[in-house]
């Protein structure tokens, strides 16, 4: 199920076989392999059995094999259409905004400039600031319609400010993600971009490629391992953003900032329905499998090239 | 570099780059700024730079909201989780760092893709079994779930560590008759600390900041502080000053933290792939 994110993996951790030697060490490999195994089957096995079941928590009569029925609602659900979409364009905003975002910044940061360093620590700090904190201080301190700084902004400059989360609610939640994520392309990024041979770029420069050329045919070149993990480890978390969307928008207004994880959480905690929720569940596993997938080819030309 | 860089672009440079780190940082430099307004202030428009500073909304935070047993449950359970996992962690690596195998290569990438696997996928049945076991909303439940989830990539970051350790230096030490557990507690941990340290140091954060096990699995009497935080995006959130007080108690450990060892992280972070 997983194997194109194995290739991946296996592209960008390139191994070096050590010599084999008697082995006797399996002892010290097993707890963590059962935890994990345990762990990883037995909610997955139940998620699939409870979505053919008719399983509501409010109404015990309700119950019994419930063949593809909790499927069969929850696809032709125009609610989970929507969320599917928003889980993609999700994925999706946030990792063109932090990768491309990301390597600008990496760039910029490894210049010579007065406090550097100081503004390098500025710019990662959001990645250390806890999800519920960061969609709080947006949605109230940044964004509030009437007291937030950038309408206070907006009315200084003379406009008259807008009320982000309830007219363009899926984008501002997309953009509270992407400060915080951002900050973490930037930290793997720069790092990527300071271990490039500075003779390189220097010989580059000599036989007279200029900035735009340096950066294209060496610096990216250079940063695409970077860019595979920035992108492996980023979607593993955007593909289940739940946080911002609770705290901020609760979904809404009506369903239009829901993606996958809100959905089946609102289906299984505030509508006590397990089979339909559990349908879900099993459906959002597939999907990132799908988009693990899609992903993965790309990078994997990226990393051959 | 032996070329003298040129002053204007510099300073250009140095003006843009600034500007963007500002830009950045900026939610959070207001947010610790209004922690000290008065709830007035907080709400006045156009926003205030100049005020008089006060404690009121501290001293509320600490007074009404009982910010210690959020804390309390927040460290306990990331040190227990981070502890297990690393228990958990460090045999499971040494064992593939220095005994590879046909299957090892396959059985770290197995243990990474139990992370893709979308927590929402089996949130039903982990709220299910949390329910029946008596572990929801209890610190040793959300410290199991926090665990197992960091589990992989503890034993991912730790390989990469052990890998950078000389296989020689091992072997002189079971030449000298250490057994097992000699060689990994007094050779290879003393060797490997500073992988291990960032390994735990990651594990820590991710801990911390986790939120959907958190809201979850948690109600109030082992609610973390992204549970807390999280409360007041009911009305409540309205009380600005109050909300950026708590909100700064409950980044700050963990802002400083990261900023004293972003290069650490970033060693771990990469998997290697990354010098």
């Amino acid at each position: 199920m997983f194997r194109s994110w194995s290739l991946t993996m296996e592209a960008v951790i390139a191994t070096p076989e050590r010599v084999k030697r008697k082995s006797g060490a399996g002892v010290f490999l097993s707890p963590a392999v059962i935890i994990l195994l345990i762990w990883s089957l037995i909610p997955l096995v139940l998620t699939l059995w409870y979505s053919f079941q008719n399983y509501n928590l409010v109404d015990p009569t309700l119950k019994g094999f419930a063949g593809f029925s909790n499927y069969v609602y929850l696809l032709t659900d125009p609610d989970f259409l929507y969320a599917l979409l928003n889980t993609v364009l999700l994925v999706l905003g946030v990792l063109v905004i932090s990768v491309g975002g990301g390597v600008l910044l990496a760039v910029l940061y490894d210049q010579d400039f007065f406090g550097r360093g100081i503004a390098r620590v500025l710019v990662i700090s959001p990645f250390f600031v806890m999800p519920t904190v960061s969609a709080l201080l947006w949605k109230n301190l940044m964004l509030h319609p009437i007291y937030g700084v950038y309408s206070a902004f907006m009315r200084a400059i003379g406009l008259q400010p807008i009320d982000w989360l309830a007219h363009y609610p899926m984008q501002t939640v997309m953009m509270i993600v992407a400060w915080e994520w951002l900050p973490f392309a930037v930290l793997i990024l720069l790092t990527a971009v300071q271990s490039l041979d500075h003779e390189q770029k220097e010989a580059a420069r000599m036989d007279g490629a200029g900035p735009i050329a340096r950066f294209r045919y060496i610096i990216l070149p250079h940063l695409s391992r970077a860019i595979t993990v920035v992108i492996m480890i980023e979607t593993i978390y955007l593909l289940t953003v739940f946080a911002e969307i609770s705290v901020t928008t609760s979904g809404g207004p009506g369903v239009a900032s829901t993606n996958l994880a809100f959905l089946i959480y609102s289906r299984a905690l505030l509508q006590f329905d397990i089979g339909g929720a559990s349908a879900g569940g099993v459906i959002a596993i597939i999907i990132a499998n799908i988009i693990a997938a899609f992903l993965v080819r790309a990078v994997a030309r990226n990393l051959e090239a | 570099m032996a070329r003298k860089t040129q002053l204007l672009p510099k300073i250009a440079l140095g003006v843009v780059g600034w500007a963007v780190a500002l830009w950045i940082f900026f939610p959070i430099f207001w947010m610790v700024l209004t922690g000290f307004k008065t709830e007035m202030d907080a709400i006045s428009t156009p926003p205030h730079l100049i005020f008089h500073p006060t404690l009121q909304s501290y001293h509320d935070v600490f007074a009404q909201e009982n910010y210690w047993h959020f804390t309390f449950n927040t460290v306990l359970m990331s040190v227990f989780a981070t502890g297990g996992a690393l228990l958990l962690g460090v045999p499971a690596a040494y064992s593939m760092a220095f005994f590879p195998g046909k299957r090892t290569r396959g059985t770290l990438l197995w243990m990474l893709s139990t992370r893709m696997l979308p927590p929402v996928g089996v949130l039903v049945p982990v709220y299910l079994i949390a329910r029946s076991t008596h572990l929801l909303d209890t610190i040793i439940g959300l410290g199991i779930i926090n665990l197992l989830t960091n589990l992989p990539i503890i034993v991912w970051m730790l390989y990469t560590f052990f890998k950078e350790v000389p296989v020689p230096i091992l072997e002189a030490g079971r030449m000298d008759g250490a057994n097992r557990w000699q060689e990994i507690s007094v050779v290879l941990l003393p060797l490997a600390l500073p992988g291990i340290a960032s390994t735990a140091l990651l594990s820590l954060i991710l801990c911390w900041n986790e939120a959907f096990w958190s809201l979850n699995l948690t109600s109030s009497n082992a609610a973390p502080l992204a549970s807390f935080i999280a409360s007041f995006s009911s009305p409540e959130g309205l009380f600005f000053a109050k909300l950026s007080a708590a909100s700064t108690l409950a980044v700050a450990p963990i802002l400083v933290f990261g900023w004293f060892s972003q290069k650490q992280l970033v060693r771990g972070l990469t998997f290697g792939a990354v010098k």
